[in-house]
Formats: C-alpha cells, sequence, structure tokens
C-alpha cells in the first residue's frame, strides 16, 4: 500500500460537481446572509442550480455534461 | 432486544431451533441436520440471522452462538452461493469500466444505471400506506445505517482510512448522538407511529431486501471483497441526494411527522459531500493503491443499484403502479 500521504487540500474543486470545504464554515451569500456548517467536510454549489444554496444538493447531475461546473 | 425472526423454509426453521437452545458445545446437537435451503428467501433469512448474531444479537440467544464453527461454516456456505449470484448477474449485464479514471468510471457507471425510482413515484402519486410501506423496509438496513460498512476501517491504508472514517464521522453524528444518523431514522419512525425497534420489521422484508443487507455485510466482513464494500458505499451515496428531496418533500405532502421528514432532509446535503468523498477520496484512492480492486468496486456498486432496483419494481408492482 502506499502511505506516502499529504494533508488534503482546505478547499477542492471536483469535476463537474461541488467545492469541497474542509472543517467548519461561515458562507456570506450575495445578500449578505450568513450560512453556517458543522460538517466535518461541506459541500458548496458551483453549478448554482441548487434548492440549498449555498450548498450542494445534488442537482448538477440533472444538468448536460457542458453546463456542469 | 430483538427478536428472532419467523422461519422461511426448512433451513432457517433448523438454525431457528439451534438458537432456541441456550449452550452450543463446541459441535451442534445430534439433531441437527442441515437441510438444503428452501430457494432463496430461506437461504436469505437464514443468512441474516447467522450475520445478525455479529451485530446487535437476539433476545434470549446466546451469545456465543455468534462464532459457533457449524455455524460459521454455514455463514460462510451461504455467502458463497450469494456471492456466486450477484457475481453472475454482473456478469450476465457485461460491464466494463467506460474510463481509465476510477473516478470517472464509477461515476459513469451510477449515471447510466436506469432503474426504476420509488421517491419518483412516492414525490408524485404516493399514498400514505405505500410511505409506510417503504419506511418499514427501509428499517432493516436504515436502523443500522453505515455499520456494514464500519467492518471494512481496518482493512485499509492510511489515506483510504482517513477518507472513510470522514463520511463515518459523519454518518455518526460527528459526536454529537442526537445527529447519528439511524437515530434520526428510528426517531422518525416512532414519530410516524411506526414500530422503532431495531430488526422489528424483518418479518415482512422483501428478498430483495434481504440480499440487499445481506450483501452488504457480507461486503464489510470479507477483506477479499472490500473493493465491493466500498464501491457499495459509493453507489448508495451518489443516488440519495436528489430522492431524499423527493422523499422530503412526498413526505411533506403527506403528512408525516417533521422527525421523519428531517431524516431525508438531512441526506439532502450530507449526502452531495458523502457522493463525492466516497468516489474521489474512497474508491478512486483505493484503485490507485490497488488497481487489481478496480473491477470489484464496480461490481460492488452495480450490486447496490441492481438490489435497489429490485426492491423498487417488487414494491412499485405491489402497488400496482407501472414502472
Amino acid at each position: 500500500m502506499n502511505d506516502d500521504v499529504e494533508t488534503p487540500a482546505t478547499v477542492v474543486l471536483c469535476a463537474g460537481g461541488p467545492a469541497l470545504i474542509r472543517g467548519p464554515v461561515t458562507v456570506e451569500d450575495a445578500d449578505g446572509v450568513r450560512h453556517t456548517s458543522t460538517r466535518p467536510v461541506s459541500a458548496l454549489c458551483r453549478c448554482a442550480c441548487t434548492s440549498r444554496a449555498p450548498w450542494c444538493d445534488g442537482t448538477h447531475k440533472r444538468l448536460p455534461a457542458g453546463k456542469r461546473p | 432486544m430483538m427478536r428472532l425472526p419467523a422461519a422461511r423454509g426448512a433451513l432457517s426453521a433448523a438454525l431457528l431451533r439451534a438458537l432456541a437452545q441456550p449452550t452450543p458445545g463446541d459441535r451442534l446437537p445430534t439433531s441437527w441436520a442441515e437441510p438444503e435451503p428452501d430457494g432463496e428467501a430461506d437461504a436469505a433469512i437464514t443468512l441474516w440471522t447467522l450475520q445478525e448474531l455479529g451485530y446487535r444479537g437476539f433476545a434470549d440467544v446466546d451469545e456465543t452462538w455468534e462464532w459457533h464453527p457449524d455455524l460459521v461454516a454455514l455463514r460462510v456456505a451461504l455467502e458463497r452461493d450469494l456471492e456466486v449470484r450477484l457475481r453472475k448477474r454482473w456478469a450476465d449485464e457485461g460491464h466494463a469500466a467506460t474510463a481509465a479514471d476510477p473516478a470517472v468510471a464509477l461515476f459513469d457507471l451510477i449515471d447510466q444505471h436506469d432503474g426504476p425510482s420509488l421517491a419518483r413515484h412516492l414525490h408524485h402519486h404516493g399514498t400514505v400506506e405505500q410511505a409506510h410501506e417503504l419506511l418499514r423496509q427501509r428499517s432493516i438496513y436504515h436502523l443500522k445505517e453505515a455499520d456494514p460498512t464500519s467492518w471494512v476501517l481496518p482493512r485499509l491504508g492510511t489515506r483510504v482510512k482517513a477518507a472513510l472514517m470522514t463520511i463515518q464521522f459523519d454518518e455518526y453524528g460527528a459526536g454529537d448522538p442526537t445527529r447519528l444518523h439511524h437515530h434520526l431514522f428510528e426517531r422518525g419512525l416512532a414519530a410516524a407511529g411506526i414500530e422503532a425497534g431495531y430488526g422489528a420489521h424483518i418479518d415482512e422484508a422483501l428478498p430483495a431486501v434481504l440480499e440487499q443487507n445481506c450483501a452488504l455485510t457480507m461486503f464489510g466482513l470479507h477483506r477479499r471483497l472490500r473493493g465491493s464494500a466500498l464501491g457499495h458505499l459509493a453507489a448508495v451515496e451518489a443516488t440519495s441526494s436528489l430522492p431524499s428531496q423527493q422523499l422530503a418533500q412526498a413526505f411533506t405532502r403527506l403528512g408525516l411527522p417533521a422527525a421523519m421528514v428531517a431524516y431525508y432532509d438531512e441526506h439532502i446535503e450530507a449526502d452531495a459531500v458523502h457522493e463525492q468523498l466516497a468516489v474521489r477520496d474512497v474508491c478512486a484512492a483505493l484503485v490507485a493503491e490497488e488497481p487489481q480492486l478496480l473491477d470489484d468496486v464496480l461490481f460492488g456498486a452495480w450490486t447496490c443499484l441492481d438490489l435497489e432496483a429490485r426492491t423498487a419494481t417488487a414494491l412499485l408492482s405491489r402497488w400496482g403502479v407501472p414502472e
């Protein structure tokens, strides 16, 4: 097994999907409203089609491949 | 504590008779003559019962039965039969990886699987009775949600283990027992007036539900099948957010209690995260370390989707709904 590991990045942009953010996070949206997540990792929407803004709800998978982030 | 299930044939009846005896010796009593199972449901409930000895056990069953050599031998034989059956279904489908990148291959397999959707039916047309029946079927797994996958943890290398623990930690409430997923489901059932005891609905569990649960435990308990256990996890997580949203809306429309809706509401955002972690940081990282496991990862994911489709087909057929 390969145990040559490195610390994961704080923010990871997933191809065609959300941005993963490690650790508790507070996001301020365009209207100045703050949203806090205390999950170990949170997924921030990048396709702008989520019904749970600013968090990912999986909706990007319903978009045609060319419209995904 | 859970009661033993009802027998579904000669083999499960023989097992239940044995488990009713208080103190097993090294060998089973001479009255034990292991019969052939009466079909897949009999085999499945027998295997499920044997596997449950290792989870939370049964009321009035001696705990030493769990590792009794003859019952272990029976469990291994039934798991071998199950694996052969599942691998035959997988082979008959003739799948091959669509991409060199294991994350892409796994996402493709999941996206391209086109089974009937219980969530879609309930979202638009479901009744309270159908919702309750679905919840009783789901209770077989959801009341031990995440537990079968925890068996895999000691078999993994550093990077994959840390990634899997990230998911499991969230599944188990990130340190807060009131957020633990199988506890959320239990509270939801109780609020909906549905018996919430662990295993309470096992006697009405569909054969496909039993197979799904037995396969998941088998994948978790056999180190050899670690790739399939993690592929199965990825398929669950990657097919959860959108259906959970449909079910949360359906259950709100049907007037189910907020505690039951909350379970599905939690899974919309949680599983949007877990999906990415399970596919990329768990499965793709595992295959990077052990490339020979790619086919097992895909087999585990496909098996999850196939058994879920069989469950959906059985329920929709019972409800008179065309697929």
